[in-house]
């Protein structure tokens, strides 16, 4: 089985569902001959051609409301917007229409498309290149929101989203793209969407995260010797509710680590869900450690605005001495 | 050093019939006297419906309503050019085309009334529910042209909007990807004068809507859109020419909007009376109705036949909308995915009590 990287799995996903399914046409800005600027549709122009990995002009609203229409009629289209913070200029596409035509048809029309986008920080990018807004996604309706953390989930959630009958906005950890590495199967597999991962089992404490944070995540808990169950949420809509709240019943103690911005963060609905169906079983406050209400800083900052180790251990702390 | 022209472009203006009913021969589109008649007693219908249709909302059996009134040529005239396989994007304003797509009348009234059913496209129809948000249709319109072009389908898409949704960056966006891509696609931009309350003028500084067809290399044109001659034999040129993977085309329709903006909208306080008294005398089933006279299509005795059988039709759909059951609340639920969520599962069952 070959040792791979993130970019190399989700190219690895694209080449084979390509393959198998002629209606799937990739479109999005310098996917093309360059590969993508994250090289992750490498090869698949030389491969597939120009007609099905389509080199689009500079045009957000252009690619996601056209990949709506190509959607509707028959194709599957796996658009990529290049950067995280070009994804607001489309969102009115996203909101307005890819998630509200199913019911707006009753059915008739659905709209199966994939929206890569490469988000987050810790890459000492440009501004408005690492943002986190699943938040804003998983508060739309009518989509799904979908974050792989590491190269195995990110080839078999790329190939559900693909396959999935409603719209899916895969967010692609852009820190850990080239960092975490590990092997993926050649063969075809899927990961299921809407179910999270239990990544280590643990008794005295549940930590969720998900996407780039959860290996920083696990790296603070590991200096700890606390039995910690660490959950990586892989899709953030819909939730997996049942995992983390079976979880917390048995740990009684709970943090969740994201980068976005606190304020209606997930971890707030997290929470939310925590203390409808397992109050009575919390030893402590749910503890959260996130990026804070603050546009994201340009990079020279980014260090003190996302989550590190000593913050996480701080609220692991907090949660466990409570 | 060279300052030269490096390009000249021209933009065509198309008007068949005149205002008085004489139809310039040699521009007069391929169309039987049965097709004159039945683009005629559509017209007819869709005006017989549209008053309907506002009346009720006076009355308070219907919600906001957006009139076609005056602009029943540019809907018509360019839907029919279409073939049933075909697709339209219709904006909120397009009853007109709607109907002549077969979307029964008694839906399009549910839909006004605050009811999804009405927007159900019925099976073996490609008719896209109506757009509220402005132009944001255009690219996926484009969207849908583009996939009949991969699977190498003959079929053509129809997008509706009007002047005001040709200052958003849809358009742009979406006529861009069109003209790049070779699209099968014919956008009929309806100009009738006002967006909501500001006028074509203060809209763009742009002498014609046709001419930005030109800054994405396509095909533009300007039509008058009171004439349902020009406007079919505009359409069925850009329909044909599409299907024949020749590329997409706009259309810009020159007509006026004789109603409100909507039911909720009151137009006095924006244009002058006069102004509306001066297009009313240009509107489009008179002018057609003075062809069909000239020309033995149409006497007193049917046409009177045809405004009754558009009533009688227009009634039944009234009835028909009236008789439907309130929609149940589950069909909220029902349809935001393929397979319904755990959470809106528990979210249904919270609504009923459960």
């Amino acid at each position: 089985m070959a040792i791979l990287n993130i970019v190399q799995a989700i190219n690895l996903a694209l080449k084979q569902e390509m393959k198998k399914d002629k209606t799937i046409i990739l479109l999005g800005e310098d996917i093309g001959k360059n590969g993508g600027v994250f090289r992750v549709t490498d090869g698949l122009q030389k491969l597939y051609g120009e007609e099905r990995v389509v080199d689009t002009p500079l045009s957000e609203i252009g690619i996601v409301g056209s990949a709506i229409g190509m959607a509707v009629n028959g194709l599957r289209p796996v658009a990529e917007i290049e950067f995280s913070g070009f994804l607001y200029s489309p969102f009115d596409q996203i909101i307005s229409h890819a998630g509200r035509l199913r019911t707006r048809s009753r059915g008739r029309f659905s709209c199966p498309l994939v929206i890569r986008v490469p988000y987050g920080g810790g890459i000492r990018g440009l501004e408005l290149h690492c943002e986190s807004p699943e938040a804003i996604l998983a508060h739309t309706p009518g989509i799904k929101v979908v974050v792989p953390s590491g190269p195995y989930d990110a080839k078999g959630l790329l190939i559900s989203a693909i396959r999935d009958p409603d719209p899916v906005i895969f967010l692609e950890p852009l820190r850990t793209y080239r960092v975490v590495k590990e092997e993926v199967p050649e063969k075809e597999y899927t990961v299921p969407l809407g179910k999270a991962n239990i990544v280590k089992e643990g008794t005295e404490l549940t930590v969720i995260s998900w996407g780039a944070m959860l290996k920083y995540t696990q790296e603070a808990l590991s200096k700890t010797n606390y039995k910690a169950e660490i959950i990586d949420l892989r899709t953030i809509s819909p939730v997996d509710t049942e995992t983390i709240v079976n979880s917390v019943k048995k740990t009684g103690r709970c943090v969740i680590v994201h980068e976005a911005p606190r304020t209606c963060g997930l971890a707030a609905e997290l929470i939310a869900q925590i203390n409808e169906k397992a109050l009575l079983n919390l030893e402590a406050p749910v503890e959260r450690v996130t990026g804070f209400d603050v546009p994201y800083p340009l990079y020279k900052l980014e260090g003190y605005y996302l989550p590190d180790e000593k913050r996480i251990l701080r609220a692991v702390e907090k949660v466990m001495k409570f | 050093m060279p300052r030269k022209l490096v390009t000249n472009f021209k933009v065509e203006y198309l008007q068949v019939l005149d205002n008085s009913g004489n139809a310039d021969e040699e521009l007069m589109p391929r169309l039987s006297s049965e097709q004159i008649k039945e683009l005629y007693e559509l017209m007819v219908l869709v005006r017989v419906f549209d008053d309907k249709a506002y009346n009720l909302q006076r009355q308070g059996r219907l919600g906001t309503y957006l009139q076609v009134k005056g602009q029943e040529a540019s809907q018509i005239g360019s839907a029919y050019a279409l073939d049933k396989k075909d697709w339209i994007f219709p904006s909120y304003r397009e009853s007109g085309a709607l109907i002549t797509r077969n979307h029964p009348m008694y839906m399009l009234l549910l839909y006004w009334s605050g009811d999804s059913r009405g927007l159900e496209s019925p099976e073996g129809l490609n008719n896209f529910p109506i757009t509220i948000t402005v132009g944001t249709q255009i690219p996926q319109g484009t969207g849908v042209a583009w996939a009949s072009k991969i699977l190498k389908e003959k079929v053509v898409t129809m997008i509706y909007f009007g002047e005001g949704a040709t200052s958003k960056g849809d358009f742009h966006e979406g006529l861009n990807f069109a003209g790049v891509f070779q699209v099968p696609a014919v956008f009929i931009c309806q100009n009738n004068g006002f967006a909501i309350s500001l006028p074509r003028e203060k809209q763009t500084a742009s002498e014609t809507i046709a001419q930005k067809a030109i800054g994405y290399g396509i095909k533009g044109i300007q039509v008058d859109g009171n004439d349902v001659f020009a406007v079919y034999k505009a359409a069925k040129e850009a329909v044909d020419k599409a299907r024949k993977g020749k590329g997409p085309t706009l259309i810009e329709c020159i007509t006026y909007r004789l109603g409100d903006h909507s039911t909720a909208d009151d137009s006095s306080k924006y244009r002058p009376k006069e102004e509306v008294l001066e297009w009313q005398k240009k509107d489009p089933i008179g002018r057609l109705e003075r062809y069909m006279l000239k020309n033995k299509l149409l006497n007193d005795k049917n046409k009177k036949v045809i405004t009754e059988k558009s009533t009688e039709k227009v009634e039944k759909a009234v009835e028909e909308y009236e008789k439907v059951a309130p929609p149940q609340p589950e069909d909220m639920f029902k349809y935001t995915y393929a397979q319904m969520p755990d959470k809106l599962q528990e979210q249904m069952k919270d609504l009923k009590g459960e």
